[in-house]
C-alpha cells in the first residue's frame, strides 16, 4: 500500500565526508568510515542542492566528519545561497582560517555551530587527540564573530568532562555565542562502541542539569542554552530527526539517502542512493523513508500512546541497538518493556572503562 | 509598554522568505526554523531594518483600514514575541 504523499522536507543534513581531523571517542558517524574516494562528487552534491530546494528543502545541514576537508565547499554554500537554502556549517574549526572564512562569508554561508571537545586543552586533546585544537578553536570562534555571523558553541558531554560544564558555559559566553548547545554524547557509532567509558553518573547528570539552569536564568536576554540530556537517563524518548521521514533526510557522504544517520546499521533496509534517485523521489516513494513514516507502523505501547505523534516512537536505530529489533519502542521510554535495560547500561558504565578512538 | 521608536530588524542570522512550494511565508534562523502566523507575516513583511515601531503600525493601520490605537499594542505585543524568540533585534 502506498503512503499519502508526504509533505516536503525541512532541511537536508548534507554529511559531506567522514574524514576529520579530529578522533573524537564519542563520534556518531559509523564504524565503517567511508574513504574519500568513495565520496560524492562535487556534481553530485550540486545536483542534490538543485533537487532540494525545488522539494521545498529550507536549510542545509553541511556536516561529516569535518565538512571543511571538503575542498569544494565554498561551491557548495555558494550554490546552497543561489537557491536560497539556508546554509549552516557543523564544524571543529580547526581548519576554519582567516582565508576559509572569508571564503565561505562572501559564498553566503548563514550559520556555524562551533564544536568544542572541553573548556580546557587537556580534556579537549584527551578526547579529539589534536594537539593544540583547542587555541585553533578560539581563534575560529572570533573569525565567525568578526564575520558578523551568530555563533553557536557546541559542547559534547561525557563522563570525562561532565564537572566542567560551568567553565564550558564561561567560555562559550566569552567567545561571543548567541547559542550554546549542552548536548550529553548520543550513543551511535563510535559513542555506542565507548559508551561504557562515557556515559556519566546519574550525579553528573543532575549537577550539570543545575549549572545549565542556573547559568540559562543567569544569561536570560544574552544567549541560549540548549541542553540535551543523555537518552539512557530520559522518561520519553527524543523525536528522532523529528520522526522517521517526517522533516529531515540525511544523506551520507557516499550519497545514501538516510531517514536518521545511523539507519545504515538497520538490517535489510534497502537505501536509496542520490546517485541513482532524486530525493524527491527518495522522500516520496523509497521503502526506506516510508518503513517508519507516520504511526501505523508503530506496535505498543507506541500505538496507543498519546505522546506517539510527538515523540514518534523514538529512534529506530537506538531501538536496534539496544533490543537488536528496530521495530520495537524505543528503550528509552519508560512504557518500553526493554527499559529495564537502561539501568543495566549505566551501571556498567565506568571511568576507566577503555576508551577506542575513531579510525 | 514598549516605546514606539524602536527600530525592529531581524536578529543576525535570521532570514524572512516567501517559499513557493508551501506557498508560504517562512522564517530561517540558526537551527530553527518559524512558519510564521498571517498576522506576522503582515508585520514581518513591513521590517526593513530602517522603519520605527510607530510606522509600521501606521502603515499597518492604513493597510487594513483598522483605527491606530485598534491595533497598536497587537503589533507591539507581535514585535516583542518575535524579539523574544530571537528573531527580531530592537
Amino acid at each position: 500500500m502506498s503512503a499519502p504523499h508526504p509533505a516536503p522536507p525541512m532541511a537536508l543534513l548534507a554529511e559531506l565526508t567522514h574524514r576529520c581531523p579530529l578522533k573524537c571517542f564519542y563520534c556518531s558517524n559509523p564504524l565503517e568510515l567511508v574513504r574519500a574516494s568513495g565520496e560524492l562528487r562535487t556534481e553530485d552534491w550540486l545536483r542534490v542542492l538543485d533537487e532540494a530546494a525545488a522539494i521545498g528543502i529550507l536549510q542545509v545541514h553541511f556536516s561529516g566528519g569535518e565538512p571543511m576537508a571538503r575542498k569544494d565547499l565554498v561551491t557548495l554554500v555558494r550554490h546552497a545561497a543561489k537557491l536560497q537554502l539556508y546554509s549552516n556549517l557543523i564544524t571543529s574549526g580547526v581548519l576554519l582560517t582567516d582565508e576559509a572564512m572569508a571564503e565561505l562569508l562572501e559564498a553566503g554561508i548563514d550559520h556555524i555551530q562551533l564544536s568544542f571537545q572541553d573548556s580546557e586543552q587537556q580534556g579537549a586533546e584527551f578526547i579529539g587527540g589534536y594537539k593544540g585544537a583547542q587555541a585553533k578553536k578560539m581563534d575560529a570562534a572570533r573569525r565567525i564573530k568578526n564575520a558578523g555571523l551568530p555563533l553557536t558553541t557546541n559542547f559534547v558531554i561525557h563522563r570525562h568532562n561532565a564537572d566542567r560544564v560551568g567553565a564550558m558555559i564561561e567560555l562559550g559566553a566569552e567567545l561571543g555565542s548567541s547559542r550554546i548547545e549542552i548536548a550529553h554524547t548520543q550513543y551511535y557509532g563510535w559513542g555506542l562502541l565507548n559508551r561504557d567509558g562515557l556515559l556519566p553518573s546519574r550525579e553528573q547528570l543532575d549537577r550539570t542539569s543545575e549549572v545549565v539552569e542556573e547559568a540559562r536564568a543567569r544569561l536570560k536576554g544574552v544567549l541560549t542554552i540548549d541542553y540535551v540530556i543523555p537518552d539512557y537517563y530520559a522518561a520519553r524518548p527524543k523525536a528522532c530527526m523529528g520522526g522517521w521521514g517526517n522533516r529531515f533526510m540525511n544523506i551520507s557522504p557516499t550519497g545514501k539517502a538516510l531517514p536518521c544517520h545511523a539507519a545504515e546499521t538497520i538490517p535489510d533496509l534497502a537505501l536509496p542512493s542520490v546517485r541513482d534517485h532524486s530525493i524527491g523521489d527518495i522522500w516520496a516513494h523509497s521503502e526506506a523513508f516510508q518503513k517508519f513514516r507516520g504511526t501505523e507502523w508503530m506496535p505498543e505501547p507506541c500505538q496507543s500512546c498519546d505522546r506517539r505523534e510527538i515523540d514518534w516512537g523514538g529512534c529506530r536505530c537506538q531501538a536496534l541497538a539496544l533490543t537488536g529489533r528496530a521495530d520495537v519502542a524505543d528503550p528509552v521510554c519508560e512504557k518500553s518493556a526493554d527499559h529495564a535495560l537502561l539501568a543495566g547500561f549505566i551501571e556498567q558504565a565506568d571511568i576507566n572503562a577503555p576508551l577506542k578512538a575513531r579510525g | 509598554m514598549s516605546e514606539e521608536s524602536v527600530v525592529p530588524r531581524l536578529a543576525p542570522g535570521v532570514k524572512f522568505r516567501f517559499d513557493a512550494v508551501r506557498d508560504a511565508w517562512v522564517l530561517l534562523a540558526p537551527e530553527k526554523l518559524f512558519m510564521p502566523d498571517e498576522h506576522a507575516v503582515e508585520v514581518l513583511k513591513l521590517v526593513d531594518g530602517t522603519s520605527t515601531l510607530a510606522a509600521l503600525i501606521d502603515q499597518l493601520a492604513a493597510t487594513f483600514d483598522a483605527p491606530r490605537e485598534m491595533i497598536a499594542e497587537d503589533v507591539a505585543m507581535m514585535v516583542r514575541d518575535l524579539a523574544d524568540k530571537g528573531v527580531l533585534r530592537l
